[in-house]
């Protein structure tokens, strides 16, 4: 059992000078009045994924939340442990699929629910035409996610503070989005590393990195060497990956993303994130969003399944958060990805924190859909602000 | 040990709970209601104004007894059911009959366009179809909806084609008569399409009585006969109880019962048919186990135990309800399936949040709890995390520090509890899992494909899946060895269960009530014979004695009561020899040697058993007129006939040798993205017992050679009157490498050898070829261990190849074992799901 406050909380409301939704989990809080109280509701000790500690189990409707905080040191490479590791395609593909069928969220239900992916949406926009207008844009939209009259209707207080998780853009735009966003306490996330290929050599993937840092960035999305992942150079992967985490500092989550499609097989997917993991990855991340294949739930349930174990290797102690990224466009989608979050992690990972979805069009389908929640009514696309 | 917490879940048909705020519901993330609308399927319910009855002959019948339909998820009352009389049963075999004529001799196509025709309307009420089981089961409708609403749709579709082709693909094979179809409660609908899409495609006609706390879903499909256009007669429904059930199986104009429930009932079913020539298929419970091997994906192992033992409450006969894990993982591997458990979540039926809903009724729970209670008792330790519903409702139970010994371990609970037991080597999972009187289904979790193969042929079930649980399809057959049953539901071997070879009759279907009141006196040792007048040579020497003994382990073994019996020339004046009298204990030791010999000869390869019966047949033929002579000299026959006899012998012998390696199985064609494979598997041990024909050794011949052939090792008892022509045999056996204890033959009184076999625990399957009374002997008395029987009373002409050999023979000397492996390492690709 772990204290109420360990050191990753701490950490967690040091270093993220983000304001809290009211009554709601984020990362970290510069407001501690309700960073505190938050932090007080349960200790996060494991919360859902705590096996048969009865107390710290949500479930059922009368539950009340507990909130874990990333906290992932690392530790040394473990091939023994990332070579033994057995994916079953069949069995994995069956409970993802199930999952859909046995877990469903309805009207008031939903309605918070898609607030909540709303909140754990790193809003992104990663095109060759991106300029300081349409990331100014995105920034603005990631501020104010929900037209205020539908949340009006839904009865969301008006101080609820709804933002997006993240706003993740190259890093040539990272200075735009940093000055749009000022104020807000959206942290801006940038892509590096030679993203989305990473083939480009490993000192300018560094020089990268230090350089989106410096120009603001608190998150930063990495991509893996496939070259290596794929000959199983595991020791070569850890490496890099801990060169990239000691170049983005103390003070800025790292996302890895492991292009899923590219690495081929469930298992290739579980050894890589295990291997991210061991080398300090703050998330694990599926894709980059220009593979054929993005992310998906039965790479999902891989990936948090790696989470998982990690978490137990280390003694219930490091959490790892997770991002899917590409292909999940439909406010369903996004319910599908919670309802596999709230039961294979559990309630701790459950907030920006810990999971984070990488969409661009996502957001636009849960303001429609949570119009049809509020008025009854579907919505034309063209009736919300666009982004 | 921990109490549960009482939770009421809101219920859809009783919600109290206001809504919470949506900003509380941001913090909570809880999932809440999500209630399936049943107002469709209580509008249906009251169309028929809330009573229903029998439907017989296209019409519904409401007379009789009402009872209520018992909602499980909570207690209320859904509809009302006339339980027919038994004199309805009358009208409804008369319609059935009647029916029979016309449906039998439909021309093919048209066959399959009615089965066609009802598959088309159940698809089209799927959903009435689900909300209607899963209110009146109790079971989770996304269960119904996803699962067993499809997969009855596709039964229909499946055997609508069977019916189309069935005369070109069963040539030799015609419909039954009139087939009595007992279905259980928990899975009313599927087990319904199971029983009656093979029973109408192969052209008999249905009486289907459900189970009488499900009977709704029958009542529904009847009204989608209607609306498809099966004319009335062909299927009909009866509601009754269990004195309902009883008349449907003694009735004397029945041609087939099948059954699906327990296996005490299973037992009680093969005594009551017994003898009347009718056919039988039951299945029955299981306690299948799962093995989990260090090298499988365990968070994949974890899932397929959900799928195993949770499914439907566990109320599943071939839930995975022994886990059995390598001993190195065991710690983690527990740890992951209770964590797995914690999520888990039970609540009312038609909430779509849900993983598990109510069992059938509150007999079910206690017994349940019962069994529980006993685990605690014996000090094993009881995992429940889970919050329940007040009422018909049972948590997610985990026992683990439980041994062989418990009833738990042993015995089927039928609910949702898992016992987990280690094992340390494959030898020993193969072992313990072995180590049941049941034998339905079996999973099997590694990444190695080499063991994962082995398992799934070294474990006795009919079911075997690697890497998954509970998959079903139209085109695998379902069924089980030892006292799981007999019989296959589905496939093709599942359609045999249905018809009968063209030239076999419908049945005597009766056996007399002389022959019931002596049997307990049938099979007794009689008196020893007396000394007899010596057989002489024309030397006026006494001829060298040659009075064969006992074959047992490929030796000659002095029978145990050292009595013989003389074998006559068939005028009656000389005595030909003696053979041993054999006894029980003669009948003991050659079973042993048979189960000895059995595994080892089961596991060679078809080329070497078809080598050794080629070389039976080959050093047969180097005597063929000595047996000639010898059976003219038994027989009368003459010498021609008997070298005939001969002849076809040794045709018979290559016939089966041939089909060493052609009678494998086959790979089915499932909607399932890897490798369903029927494998025909040995039975195991076989007694036997010839008939007391003119045909002493082709009718020997042809009943052991497809047995030995298919792997199984033998216990037979030649013709009592005619032996000779067996134990003459011994020499020609000795010098064809047949290894010893394959072949055992015991010589003596058919009926005293057929008893000892038919009660023989350690025997799986009993063949009897002789008359009325012994056939009813017989399979009466295999019901101890549900030994699969084959007999035939109506007498058959050996020299004919039809009755004499063939696909019969074969069939019966394998049982079939389905095996499911799943395919696949990359994410794209064919059949991936995203």
């Amino acid at each position: 059992m772990l204290p109420t406050l360990n050191r990753s909380s701490l950490r967690a409301i040091s270093h993220h000078g983000r304001r809290l939704l009211s009554g709601a989990p984020a990362s970290g809080g510069g407001d501690v009045g309700v960073g505190q109280e938050i932090l007080e509701v349960k200790g996060p000790s494991g919360g859902g994924v705590g096996g048969g500690d009865k107390q710290d189990t949500v479930k059922g409707d009368i539950s009340s939340p507990t909130y874990g905080v990333k906290y992932n040191p690392g530790m040394p490479l473990d091939l023994k442990w990332v070579e033994s590791v057995a994916v079953n395609k069949s069995g994995l593909e069956q409970r993802a699929t199930q999952l859909g069928g046995r877990r469903t969220v309805k009207k008031v239900y939903q309605a918070a629910w898609l607030l909540r992916a709303i909140s754990c949406i790193d809003l992104t926009t990663l095109s060759g035409d991106d300029t300081e207008g349409n990331v100014r844009r995105l920034c603005a939209k990631a501020a104010n996610p929900v037209r205020h009259d539908i949340l009006e209707k839904l009865g969301v207080p008006s101080n609820f503070g709804l933002t997006t998780g993240a706003v993740c853009v190259y890093p040539a735009r990272v200075k735009d989005a940093v000055s749009a966003l000022e104020g807000t306490g959206i942290p801006v996330a940038s892509v590096a590393t030679g993203f989305p290929s990473g083939q480009i050599k490993l000192e300018h993937k560094l020089a990268e990195i230090e350089q989106c840092v410096e120009d603001g960035a608190r998150e930063i999305d990495i991509v893996l060497s496939r070259d290596k992942c794929l000959r199983g150079d595991w020791s070569g992967v850890y490496e890099e990956v801990k060169l990239f985490k000691q170049a983005c500092g103390p003070n800025v989550d790292m996302k890895t993303i492991l292009a899923t499609g590219e690495l081929a097989t469930y298992k290739n997917v579980s050894k890589a994130s295990l291997v991210c993991m061991m080398a300090g990855a703050d998330f694990i991340k599926t894709s980059t969003g220009k593979e054929s294949v993005n992310a998906t739930l039965p790479v999902s349930l891989t990936m948090m399944r790696a989470i998982r174990d990690y978490y137990d290797e280390s003694g219930k102690e490091y959490r790892v958060g997770y991002k899917p990224a590409g292909g999940i466009s439909t406010a369903k989608d996004s319910l599908s990805y919670l309802a596999l979050v709230k039961d294979e992690l559990g309630d701790t990972w459950l907030n920006n924190d810990m999971f984070r979805f990488g969409a661009s069009s996502l957001l636009g389908d849960c303001e429609r859909q949570l119009h049809h929640n509020a008025f009854g009514e579907y919505a034309a696309d063209y009736y919300m602000p666009s982004a | 040990m921990l109490s549960l917490r009482t939770l009421s879940l809101p219920s859809p048909l009783h919600r109290t709970l206001s809504t919470p705020s949506i900003t509380s519901l941001f913090t909570s993330m809880s999932y809440g209601p999500a209630p399936e609308d049943d107002s469709a399927a209580r509008s249906w319910i009251k169309s028929h104004d809330g009573k229903f009855g029998a439907f017989i002959n296209g019409e519904w019948i409401k007379e009789g007894e009402v009872v209520d339909n018992v909602c499980p998820s909570d207690g209320s009352i859904l509809s009302q059911t006339h339980q027919a009389p038994i004199s309805l049963l009358d009208r409804a075999i008369e319609s059935s009959e009647i029916a029979y004529k016309s449906w039998s001799t439909l021309p093919p196509h048209h066959r399959a366009r009615h089965l066609y025709s009802i598959a088309r309307n159940l698809q089209k009420h799927s959903r009435l179809l689900s909300v209607i089981e899963s209110l009146d089961n109790g079971k989770p409708i996304r269960e119904v909806r996803d699962g067993d609403v499809g997969l009855a749709v596709r039964h229909f579709y499946y055997h609508a084609g069977w019916a189309q082709v069935l005369n070109e693909e069963m040539p030799n094979y015609s419909s039954l008569g009139v087939v009595s179809q007992i279905i259980p409660w928990n899975f009313p609908l599927l087990m319904l399409a199971w029983k009656i899409a093979p029973a109408l495609s192969t052209g008999n006609t249905v009486i289907l009585k459900p189970a009488p706390n499900t009977r709704l879903s029958a009542f529904l499909f009847a009204d989608i006969l209607k609306e498809s256009g099966l004319p009335g007669g062909v299927v009909n429904v009866v509601s009754g109880d269990n004195e309902m059930a009883e008349a449907m199986v003694s009735d004397t104009r029945i041609d087939k019962v099948a059954f699906t429930g327990s296996t005490n009932v299973g037992k009680h079913l093969q005594k009551e048919t017994a003898g009347r020539g009718i056919k039988l298929s039951l299945e029955l419970g299981g306690k299948s186990p799962v093995i989990v091997y260090d090298s499988a994906d365990l968070d994949g192992a974890v899932e397929g135990l959900v799928n195993g033992i949770f499914y439907n409450q566990g109320q599943v006969c071939c839930a995975g309800s022994r886990l059995l894990v390598q001993e190195n993982i065991y710690e983690k591997f527990i740890e992951k399936v209770k964590r797995r458990m914690s999520t888990l979540r039970v609540g009312s039926s038609l909430e779509k949040n849900i993983d598990m809903a109510a069992l059938i009724d509150e007999t079910q729970k206690k017994r349940i709890q019962e069994f529980v209670e006993i685990g605690r008792e014996e000090g094993a330790d009881v995992y429940q995390q889970t919050e329940c519903p007040d009422g018909c409702y049972y948590p997610p139970t985990l026992i683990t520090n439980v041994q062989s010994t418990s009833r738990l371990v042993q015995e089927e609970i039928f609910g949702p509890v898992l016992v987990a037991q280690t094992f340390r080597t494959p030898t020993e999972a193969i072992k313990l899992a072995n180590n049941s009187k049941y034998g339905l289904s079996a999973g099997v979790w590694t990444e190695q494909l080499g063991l994962a193969l082995e398992t799934a042929l070294s474990v006795k079930a009919g079911v075997l899946w690697v890497n998954g649980h509970n998959n079903f399809d139209a085109a695998a057959g379902f069924g089980g060895y030892k006292e799981s049953g007999f019989g296959r539901e589905g496939g093709k071997e599942g359609l045999y269960e249905y018809m009968k070879l063209k030239w076999k009759s419908r049945g005597q279907k009766t056996v007399s009530d002389q022959i019931i009141a002596r049997s307990d006196n049938w099979g007794k040792e009689t008196l020893a014979p007396l000394p007899s007048s010596p057989t002489s040579s024309s030397t006026g020497l006494p001829s060298v004695d040659r009075t064969p003994k006992m074959y047992i382990g490929g030796a000659q073994k002095r029978p145990d009561g050292n009595y013989v019996l003389p074998i006559m020339s068939h005028d009656g004046e000389t005595l030909l020899g003696q053979v041993g009298a054999g006894n029980r204990k003669d009948v003991r030791d050659a079973v042993q040697a048979a189960n000895k010999a059995a595994l080892g000869w089961g596991k060679r390869a078809a080329y070497n058993r078809s080598q050794i019966l080629f070389f039976i047949a080959e050093n047969l033929s180097i005597r063929k007129e000595e047996f000639a002579k010898r059976l003219d000299a038994m027989t009368g026959c003459g010498e021609d006939e008997g070298m005939k006899e001969v002849e076809e012998s040794i045709s018979r012998l290559f016939t089966y040798a041939s089909y060493a390696d052609k009678y494998g199985g086959s790979v089915q064609e499932t909607a399932f993205y890897g490798v369903t494979t029927s494998v025909n598997e040995p039975v195991g041990v076989i007694g036997m017992v010839c008939d007391d024909g003119e045909r002493p050794l082709l009718s020997f011949i042809s009943m052991i050679a497809p047995a030995i052939v298919r792997g199984n090792a033998v216990v037979v008892a030649p013709s009592e009157k005619y032996p000779l022509a067996a134990t003459d045999l011994y020499q020609v056996l000795d010098t064809s490498d047949l290894p010893g204890g394959v072949l055992n033959i015991v010589t003596g009184e058919s009926a005293v050898i057929a008893k000892t076999l038919a009660e023989h625990q350690h025997i799986d399957g009993v063949w009897y070829f002789g008359d009325v009374e012994g056939c009813y002997n017989v399979q009466k008395r295999a019901a101890g261990n549900m030994k699969r029987t084959f007999v035939c009373s109506e007498g058959r002409d050996w020299m004919v190849k039809q009755q004499g050999e063939g696909e019969e023979f074969l069939r019966e000397s394998s049982e079939v074992k389905n095996i499911w492996m799943p395919m696949g390492e990359s994410m794209s690709g064919a059949g991936a799901a995203y």
